[in-house]
């Protein structure tokens, strides 16, 4: 049998090889497809590969290579986790290079793009097959430098510097983080390798300090609330086809990190690390979908669901440690395949969804929702694909989404059988605060396609689009058709992580692939189950029944008439209900709450001819509260500190001397 | 070990330790120079000593490098640029005597309390010499700290280096080529030490580093 290091090492060292091949021809006009097709290739072999090792086709022997550091080396391993991520990061990997070939002919500075592409998949491989501490953290901060050049790909816009400015300090923050938790983890030895972290015991205070370091270092990268915000700026900072590997596959890398270490390497799991999870996921599902609802930037309006979506897989994360402390094999098993499932389907339709956007920011030059509309007369194949995202990401049968979130809350319907009463309580409300965010992400997308695809344009830009080339429309109907085909056949993904959920949580799910019509049985049939092959069967052919009733006993022709104007005859296309006159109900109810909005209207005087304005202030209130104060007590501290660079060589030396002794004395003194 | 090998080399390491305090005091550049060389030389004595106590022949490179590099060199040439800088009648100290030999003898009790407490069960020799290595260390930056004088630094920091060297000999196994890349680091040290004073009196007109302060604008 082969090993699957062996054919996922050579396509990193290919795609590392591709990054210097493109610094040496970004600027000839053969880059992009060159540099595109070849990153395309090797993700595609790469996904044949992990598809293979997951299904045990593969073998899986670990390897170490004389790299890094001395006398240690550089361990990699390739066990069902991380093939369930070779996966995910592949087959992103393999949409965006499809979708960049075409893309990347529209971008201005492919220089700054090309080299950093295939570079930043290669970190990405390499942190899900890193088996020692130092080559996953030196992966993990290639990754995320590869990312930060490609955010400020497109520099000269202020607000792309300030962002990758944002995203530098919460990544080196990040990784800080990480290296403490992996400090304490390997213990004084200096034990790097993850063979023997598993094996070392540890006592109760070191592994949960080590969990809370985890959760911060991984869940700022995931975009966990609340750390989460440098993801809005950073994400649609980026070229869109790096957006959708930042959102759909970059979070979930920070994932496998934080599930590696809590699930694999930690062992027995705190009971209170269920409690802090679930209570960060809920907060950060429904905080991440209220910003979206409030984005008319089409970009950051996905970057924020895509807090949503992580804090979904949170929770899910967080339910599965809680049924694990319990001693709940089969619930807990449940869980952790919904969140898996849940990373797989988000890393499917947010790739989708930003392939969507960078065709609509292609051909109209614009990402502000509200200077779009009517596209679907123009681009009818991107909204026929970005429609099939929408209604994924909302949940909505038979797609993907519906099914894992349905796994999500088939998961939280088991808690009564939980023993403690603080978790028989928490769960439901953070099932509660799970399915407000569920129902408000439908609505955020239902603005969404509704205010850029329906209607009539709103601007001239809007008038004038274009269907995108083929390469794109083909990654997107790609996407699209894989969003489909997960959520009709879901027995087939469920038996694939079955391996992983028996070695972290030492259970699995029934196997589904024997029920009758492809349907799912989370826990046993009497008590649910769900078959997206016969919803999709009814949906299918009970639409195509209305269709022909109505055209067979109706009209065949297509009829044409005015739309229906409000009794204001021929209104200027800006009067059209807009993005935020969607939002506004909802920013009504929770607005004061949770952005502090107020809004004004200035009424001009009787007389005066002036417009009457509404204006809306919003705040974000963890930036306020949280991330001000630490930057104004950092400022406060820096200018204080200044003065140290101005002192006297003689008393730089007595500082020295003088922090010295203090070392010392405190040696003397507690030895 | 029998009770007079483990006093001669306590003995020894004490005598570096007095050598140290007598390097404190001295407020002439020409008297520092003298005693950093007598410094380097008990050093040697301490290090041989140590050779013979341990059986370990290439320590006896070692004291060999101090002697030679040391307490020969080292301060001849000093001596030559202080001559050459002119600055031999030049007098000074910062700090109070009285005030410094308080200090010094504060740092020797310090260094003893800390190295006996943490080191209950090693080797006795080691032990003591290690304290003694720490007090010498701790000396030799008292030195620098308490010089305004470029030359005086560069010796106060040739004086820590010396307990560096006691401490790696006290200790057994230390291999020759620690020793060695220590020496030489110490000597291109005073090499590159000795090309900047001649930079900075170059601009300056001086090797009182108060002038490089006044160059930067800064009150003392």
């Amino acid at each position: 049998m082969m090993q699957a290091l062996m054919i996922h090492l050579p396509l990193v060292g290919v795609l590392l090889a591709a990054a210097i091949l493109a610094t040496a021809i970004a600027r000839s006009a053969s880059a992009t497809p060159v540099v595109y097709g070849i990153c395309a290739a090797a993700s595609a072999i790469g996904l044949g590969a992990a598809v293979l090792s997951l299904t045990g086709g593969l073998s899986k022997e670990p390897l170490v290579l004389p790299l890094g550091l001395p006398w240690v080396g550089a361990h990699f391993r390739i066990d069902a986790l991380a093939a369930f991520f070779l996966v995910v990061v592949n087959l992103g990997g393999t949409s965006a290079s499809i979708y960049g070939l075409g893309y990347g002919r529209h971008e201005h500075a492919p220089h700054r793009v090309l080299p950093f592409f295939p570079a930043f998949l290669a970190g990405m491989n390499l942190v899900v097959m890193a088996d020692d501490a130092f080559t996953f953290l030196l992966s993990w901060e290639f990754m995320s430098l590869a990312s930060w050049a490609l955010v400020l790909a497109h520099h000269r816009e202020a607000a792309n510097a300030r962002a990758a400015y944002v995203y530098l300090l919460m990544a080196g923050f990040g990784t800080m983080a990480l290296l403490l938790a992996f400090g304490l983890l390997a213990g004084p030895g200096g034990e790097y390798a993850f063979a023997s972290i598993r094996a070392a015991n540890r006592t109760p205070a070191i592994a949960a300090l080590a969990l809370v370091l985890m959760l911060v270092g991984a869940g700022s990268k995931a975009g966990l609330a609340p750390l989460h915000v440098w993801l809005p700026l950073a994400h649609p900072a980026a070229p869109s086809h790096v957006s959708a590997l930042m959102s759909g596959v970059m979070t979930k890398v920070a994932i496998y990190g934080f599930i590696r270490v809590v699930f694999d390497l930690l062992g027995e799991p705190a009971w209170w690390s269920s409690v802090l999870l679930l209570a960060l996921g809920g907060a950060t599902a429904v905080l991440g979908i209220l910003h979206a609802l409030m984005e008319t930037d089409l970009k950051r309006l996905l970057a924020y669901s895509t807090i949503e979506n992580i804090g979904v897989i949170f929770a899910g994360l967080g339910l599965s440690l809680a049924f694990e402390a319990n001693g709940m094999g089969w619930a807990a098993a449940l869980a952790l395949t919904a969140a898996l499932f849940h990373v797989f389907n988000h890393s499917l339709f947010k790739s989708l969804l930003f392939f969507g956007a960078g065709a609509v920011l292609t051909a109209t030059g614009q990402r502000d929702m509200d200077k779009l509309g009517g596209l679907i007369h123009r681009m009818p194949a991107t909204s026929v694909a970005f429609l099939a995202g929408c209604v994924a990401i909302s949940a909505l049968p038979p797609f993907n989404g519906f099914v894992s979130e349905w796994m999500i809350f088939q998961a939280i319907l088991q808690s009564p059988s939980l023993p403690g009463w603080g978790l028989k309580i928490m769960v439901p409300a953070v099932g509660g605060l799970l399915a407000l965010a569920a129902a408000l992400a439908a609505a955020c997308f239902v603005r969404a396609f509704g205010v850029v695809f329906l209607g009539r344009p709103r601007s001239t830009v809007a008038e004038q689009a274009h269907e995108v080339d083929g390469f794109s429309v083909a990654a997107m109907a790609v996407l699209a058709a894989l969003c489909l085909l997960a959520g009709i056949l879901p027995g087939f993904v469920i038996d694939g992580l079955a391996p992983i959920t028996q070695a972290l949580v030492g259970g699995t799910m029934p196997s589904q692939t024997g029920d009758a019509w492809l349907s799912i049985v989370p826990i046993a049939e009497g008590r649910s189950s769900y078959n997206g092959l016969l919803v999709f069967a009814f949906i299918a052919i009970s639409a195509w029944l209305a269709a022909f009733l109505v055209h067979r006993f109706a009209s065949h022709e297509l009829r044409r008439g005015p739309a229906w104007d409000c009794g204001f005859p021929e209104p200027s296309p800006a009067t059209q209900y807009t993005g935020g006159s969607f939002a506004q109900p909802i920013r009504r109810v929770f607005g004061t709450l949770v952005f502090g909005a107020r809004e004004t209207v200035e009424m001009p005087p009787p007389g005066d001819m002036a417009p009457a304005r509404h204006t809306v202030e919003m705040r974000d209130l963890v930036w306020d509260w949280l991330f001000a104060p630490i930057a104004g007590a950092v400022d406060f501290a820096a200018g204080y500190l200044n003065r140290l660079q101005f002192l006297t060589i003689r008393r730089y030396l007595s500082f020295v001397f003088l922090a010295l002794v203090a070392l010392l004395l405190v040696l003397a003194l507690w030895t | 070990m029998n009770g007079l090998t483990f006093d001669i080399a306590h003995m020894l390491a004490g005598g570096l330790v007095l050598v140290s305090f007598m390097l404190l005091y001295q407020d002439r550049l020409y008297a520092l120079l003298n005693v950093y060389a007598l410094h380097a030389l008990v050093l040697s004595l301490s290090v041989a000593w140590q050779a013979y106590v341990q059986d370990a022949p290439h320590l006896y490179v070692t004291a060999a490098i101090a002697l030679v590099f040391k307490a020969g060199v080292i301060p001849i040439a000093l001596h030559r640029i202080i001559l050459r800088l002119g600055i031999h009648r030049d007098i000074e100290t910062v700090v109070g005597i009285g005030m410094t030999m308080l200090a010094g003898i504060g740092l020797v009790a310090l260094s003893m309390v800390v190295m006996l407490r943490v080191t209950p069960d090693a080797d006795p020799l080691a032990r003591e010499d290690l304290a003694f290595a720490l007090s010498v260390l701790l000396l030799g930056l008292l030195v620098m700290v308490t010089r305004r004088n470029a030359i005086g630094q560069v010796v106060g920091f040739m004086a820590l280096e010396n307990g560096l060297v006691l401490a790696a000999t006290g200790a057994k196994g230390m291999p020759l080529v620690v020793e060695i890349s220590v020496a030489f680091s110490i000597v291109i040290a005073f090499v590159v030490i000795g090309i900047f004073l001649f930079r900075i009196r170059e601009r300056f007109d001086t090797v009182d580093i108060a002038a490089l302060d006044d160059f930067r604008g800064e009150r003392r």
